[in-house]
């Protein structure tokens, strides 16, 4: 990888940091705390699977609207407040700031939800006492909620590279609520005939399918996650990631800086 | 070779609801810069200078034309590693200090990392940001910004730099100071391109000038050469309050100021100047050819003149 895209991702980064936006870990360490005192209090034997399913659904939520939030500004405001000029003004390729950013902001969601899972498994730990052997399946919700967050930034980079942030922040949350519904909505594909048929099949799978990369409930309630699945998810993540950031480096290649 | 070479760029931008209205920025510009002078951009407002350096710098894509900068393609990525940019009202990354900051762009730049401390810490040095180079951006100036602007374009040690309007937002003392660090870039051999629409600092600083008004050029050339005897007229001035009447005789207008008397008069005349006044006996001071200023001749250069087709067009000198 190119040096300037790690200094450019690095900076991205730092930039998080300093606008405190880790800050959102106190708000969930807060309701993970809250909650596990709670369940703790008025559950009998469905702690685990309270904690379990709140926890990563949180981590999966906090780190969606990071991604939205941080993402739809990656390029447009760096656009509006020219800050831009002097970074291509030097020698970086635009498709090594988009790149850089993206790996900036994946980066800040991979570390935000590193400190996350360990207060999931904080909260798991102060609810049941113990570790059981399946628990180790919430790391692999835990990746496919990364993974989620990948194709979100991308998405949300996509969108700052051509719109506004609001038409992006708009843009971004739709395909994040469609996309979690893209099992309903390949089956309603199914249900339909002719034109439609072809139209809802086109769009079913042009949405990213967020819908497959939920195991929170399988994984609460000790469900096996099939190796098979996991490959699928990674390279469906990685190519909906890499589509997506093609596509901005595309539209952001061409665009004038006015 | 030429530091910059200028063919034809030209930008049209579509606009209206429908973007199908177009309306030109700059029109096919032809313009060279010779490596190791300091080069002014002039034109008013909107003229068309940002949009120009913004084409140079690769940030907006020319409808036509192409550009050499240092001998190369200007689209070559590379040749950005030699070149430093300033752009109007410079925003930067609010959340860094001045050192991060620089150093950020240092890495950028291809600087390598057991320079960067050294190089970073001359031009915050040279800029005058020594002391506040760990505050961040966010609390600074509008002028410290400026200063931290003209540290990012000279970090590198850039062979030319580009400067848009560098005195804007800073006070007397800071433009003095811009001044005396272009003069000093030039004296290391860079070459410095600027644009700005206050024309003493052009003057006071310029090899050559170009003007642009509305996005055509309308005059390039020395900046002794444009501020020459155009009008084929002498300064005299003499000392005393005494006004010969056989100088008022050769058409000379003349004004007393203090105990001198200044008179401008027609160059043909400046012979039977000096023997009216030695006649008189009295004491001549100067006789020096009457300039015009650059100002004069930038507010000339700003009047549309015509072709015989009726097309609008501008001179160059």
């Amino acid at each position: 990888m190119s040096a300037r895209i790690i200094h450019i991702a690095r900076n991205t980064f730092r930039e998080a940091v300093r606008d405190r936006v880790l800050y959102n870990l106190i708000a969930f360490a807060l309701l993970l705390s809250g909650a596990a005192i709670f369940v703790g209090q008025i559950s009998i034997d469905i702690e685990r699977l309270v904690v379990i399913n709140l926890g990563l659904t949180a981590v999966s939520l906090f780190g969606v609207v990071i991604a939205i939030f941080i993402g739809i500004g990656l390029v447009s405001k760096e656009i509006e407040k020219r800050t831009l000029y002097t970074v291509l003004s030097r020698p970086v390729r635009r498709w090594e700031f988009i790149v850089g950013k993206f790996f900036g902001l994946a980066g800040t969601l991979v570390v935000n939800a590193f400190f996350m899972a360990i207060g999931v498994f904080g909260a798991l730990l102060y609810v049941a006492h113990k570790f059981a052997k399946p628990d180790a399946l919430i790391l692999v919700a835990l990746y496919f909620i990364i993974l989620e967050f990948l194709i979100i930034c991308s998405l949300a980079l996509l969108f700052s590279s051509f719109s506004s942030p609001l038409l992006s922040a708009v843009f971004a949350f739709s395909l994040f609520v469609i996309g979690s519904f893209a099992d309903d909505l390949r089956g309603f594909a199914g249900l339909a005939h002719g034109v439609t048929r072809w139209f809802t099949t086109a769009a079913a799978y042009m949405v990213p399918n967020f819908s497959a990369l939920n195991v929170i409930s399988a994984v609460a309630h000790q469900q096996p996650i099939s190796a098979q699945l996991i490959l699928h998810n990674t390279l469906y993540a990685l190519f909906y990631t890499a589509t997506a950031l093609s596509g901005a480096v595309l539209i952001f290649e061409r665009r004038n800086l006015k | 070779m030429a530091a910059i070479e200028i063919l034809g760029l030209e930008k049209t931008y579509m606009v209206g609801f429908w973007r199908k209205r177009p309306k030109r920025a700059v029109q096919p510009l032809h313009l060279t810069v010779e490596e190791g002078e300091i080069f002014g951009f002039l034109g008013p407002n909107g003229a068309g200078k940002t949009t120009t350096l913004k084409m140079l710098m690769g940030l907006v894509f020319p409808t036509s034309g192409t550009a050499r900068i240092l001998g190369r393609e200007w689209t070559d990525p590379e040749i950005k590693a030699q070149i430093g940019f300033l752009p109007e009202q410079p925003y930067f990354y609010d959340y860094l200090t001045a050192h991060e900051l620089l150093d950020y762009y240092g890495q950028l730049s291809g600087v390598p990392a057991k320079d960067r401390a050294r190089r970073v810490g001359e031009v915050l040095q040279k800029v005058g940001l020594t002391d506040i180079r760990g505050v961040q951006l966010r609390k600074f100036s509008k002028g410290m910004l400026q200063r931290a602007g003209i540290a990012q374009a000279i970090l590198h040690n850039p062979k030319l730099v580009f400067f848009d309007e560098p005195m804007s937002g800073l006070d007397p003392l800071g433009r003095r100071e811009v001044r005396d660090l272009m003069e000093q870039l030039k004296q290391e051999g860079k070459t410095v391109f600027f644009s700005t629409h206050i024309l003493s600092d052009a003057e006071a600083l310029c090899d050559r000038v170009a003007i642009i008004h509305k996005g055509e050029l309308r005059g390039v050339g020395a900046v002794e050469d444009l501020t020459s005897t155009v009008q084929g007229k002498v300064e005299v001035i003499w000392q005393g309050t005494q006004i010969p009447a056989s100088m008022r005789a050769l058409g000379a207008e003349c004004h007393v100021t203090g105990d001198t008397v200044r008179a401008v008069l027609a160059e043909n005349q400046q012979d039977a100047a000096i023997d009216a006044l030695r006649r008189e006996r009295i004491r001549l001071i100067a006789i020096t050819p009457l300039r015009t200023s650059l100002e004069a001749y930038f507010v000339e250069k700003l009047q549309p003149s015509q072709t015989p087709s009726g097309r609008t067009v501008g001179t160059a000198v």
